[in-house]
């Protein structure tokens, strides 16, 4: 074990990724996730990697698709606005099939918005985002050491099953400082031989594209992206259990949301009523059967969410609509408080009697 | 105590994050669980910053200071805007050559300290917010002055290494201060 650090969630990113052995940085700056590309400015030079500050976001995307094409570990970030810009790319990503990390230090919407702290891209990041059918493996860091270890953990599933893994943070998370530890292990990687690496003349040439012209062809590959995602789907699935072996409210929040439900749950419990959470920590895919098992034993369900609502649909199908799920939310970059919290926990256990 | 929120807030300018960022540092040097929460708005170019930091000897929940156990207010707005917030029992120190208004509380312990007078007259004029830093550290339990070279080593950098005795001085009339 290393020696604690106090960092900055942006910044343990940056390092993080940098230990994942990504050596190629393209971004254009946009509060609260500037931290990521002022670091990488800094370090990427010393050790021979690539920090570029692109033109645009678009020109962004589209730099880590061309690092993508050869097999080397790369990434981009931005926020809320930034992350809309990239879209396009974050499709053409998927239809080429080709692993990147994406991070979204989410801020409020919809338009610029403001600057402070919201998770109102979850449709935006579970559902798609760019055109077409495909997936992205979302990752939902609650901590400056989940910001780390979850980077890690994006580089090495958008190896393994070659997509795109993006982390969807908020302002807070990203903004706010920790003492964390690095983990000693090397990431691990995977042979790329997909890769458009230069033939040498001794092997056929391997082409990154996204275009398929022939229907049944293009149907093809989607359904063996889907057998790809449906792997994801069967092994990939983190969530945490809080306080969860005899809940009979279960709390379902992830990020800074989660951290701010701990509280109220503590405060429920305090008042005798038996609160829990599951934290999801993939939003994609989404720990369905985890919140399924749960509704077979609890009264109700509260998602807390800095968006209008977004997660709580996933919630009901998960749970196939068979327990009450109710909604405590803030949003514009205003984060509920743990009073709010207990408030709709308390609602809960009324209702849910 | 088993846990310590701090709420810190000033100008842009005072030095508010960086008294944070060394109060953490000195939660993580004595083994605490740490969190760091700056304002990151506008306020971080002048206007109205703040800075919440907990230390726990439990992990963290919520980074998020709604009701501080101590609040250090470096301006009148920032005063106005927290006092009612720190929990009865709590503390609040103010630097008295900025503010010049009562907190108007008697459930809280307050602690008027001339800080920005006192930096200026020990000759470090800049460092109103070790000062201030420097008071609370004497008067929270659960802080002391042990470990505060290993400390100021996190968040002084090597190249400026003069700043290090200067951090120290100011720290130093603010621990000493009797008031």
């Amino acid at each position: 074990m290393e020696e604690k650090v106090l960092m900055k969630g942006n910044e343990a990113i940056a390092e993080a990724a940098i230990r994942s052995g990504c050596r190629h940085y393209f971004g254009y700056p946009i509060t609260p996730q500037t931290e990521i590309a002022a670091y990488m400015s800094k370090v990427m030079p010393k050790i021979g990697g690539t920090f570029l500050q692109a033109e645009s976001e678009v020109a962004a995307i589209n730099m880590v698709y061309g690092v993508a094409s050869t097999g080397k570990r790369v990434m981009t970030s931005s926020s809320s606005p930034g992350i809309s810009l990239k879209s396009e790319g974050l499709s053409y990503l998927a239809g080429s099939d080709l692993p990147a990390l994406v991070i979204n230090v989410q801020r409020g919407g919809p338009g610029l918005g403001g600057i402070q702290p919201s998770q109102s891209d979850y449709f935006q990041a579970t559902k798609g985002g760019g055109h077409g059918d495909y997936h992205m493996i979302v990752l939902a860091p609650s901590s400056v050491q989940e910001m780390a270890s979850l980077t890690m953990k994006g580089f090495e599933l958008a190896d393994k099953y070659r997509m795109t893994s993006m982390i969807l943070a908020d302002g807070t998370i990203g903004q706010m400082m920790e003492a964390i530890t690095f983990p000693e292990t090397k990431s691990e990687t995977v042979d790329t031989p997909w890769a458009v690496t230069g033939t040498e003349c001794k092997r056929p040439h391997n082409i990154i594209n996204s275009l398929s012209l022939v229907p049944e062809e293009l149907e093809r590959f989607n359904i063996q992206r889907f057998e790809r995602y449906a792997e994801v789907e069967k092994n990939e699935c983190m969530w945490e259990s809080y306080e969860m072996e005899d809940a009979e409210i279960c709390v379902v929040a992830f990020g800074i949301a989660a951290r701010v439900a701990k509280n109220a749950i503590v405060a429920a419990r305090a008042e005798g009523i038996k609160a829990g959470m599951i934290r999801p920590i993939t939003l994609w895919p989404f720990p369905k059967a985890a919140l399924y098992e749960a509704s077979k034993k609890v009264k109700a369900f509260v998602s807390v969410e800095l968006s209008m609502g977004q997660m709580i649909e996933d919630i009901e199908l998960a749970i196939r609509c068979s327990r009450p799920v109710s909604l405590c939310r803030r949003v514009g970059g205003v984060i509920p408080n743990p009073e709010e919290v207990l408030n709709s926990i308390r609602e809960a256990m009324k209702g849910g009697n | 105590m088993a846990s310590n929120s701090i709420l810190l807030a000033g100008f842009g300018g005072q030095g508010i994050l960086f008294a944070g960022k060394f109060l953490a540092y000195k939660g993580m040097v004595a083994g605490k669980e740490v969190s760091w929460l700056p304002s990151y708005g506008p306020e971080m170019r002048g206007g109205t910053a703040s800075c919440s930091v907990i230390l726990s000897d439990t992990p963290i929940g919520s980074p998020i200071i709604m009701h501080p156990d101590c609040l250090v207010a470096m301006n009148l707005p920032s005063l106005e805007k927290y006092k009612g917030s720190v929990v009865p029992g709590g503390k609040i120190f103010l630097d008295s050559t900025l503010i010049d208004a009562e907190v108007g509380r008697d459930d809280v312990q307050v602690f008027a300290i001339p800080a920005t007078r006192m930096a200026l007259e020990a000759g470090v004029s800049t460092l109103a917010n070790m000062v201030m830093v420097g008071k609370l550290i004497r008067e929270c339990d659960d802080l002391s002055f042990d470990g505060l070279d290993e400390t100021l080593h996190h968040v002084v950098s090597a190249r400026r290494a003069a700043l290090f005795d200067l951090n120290k001085t100011a720290l130093n009339e603010g621990y000493n201060y009797e008031g």
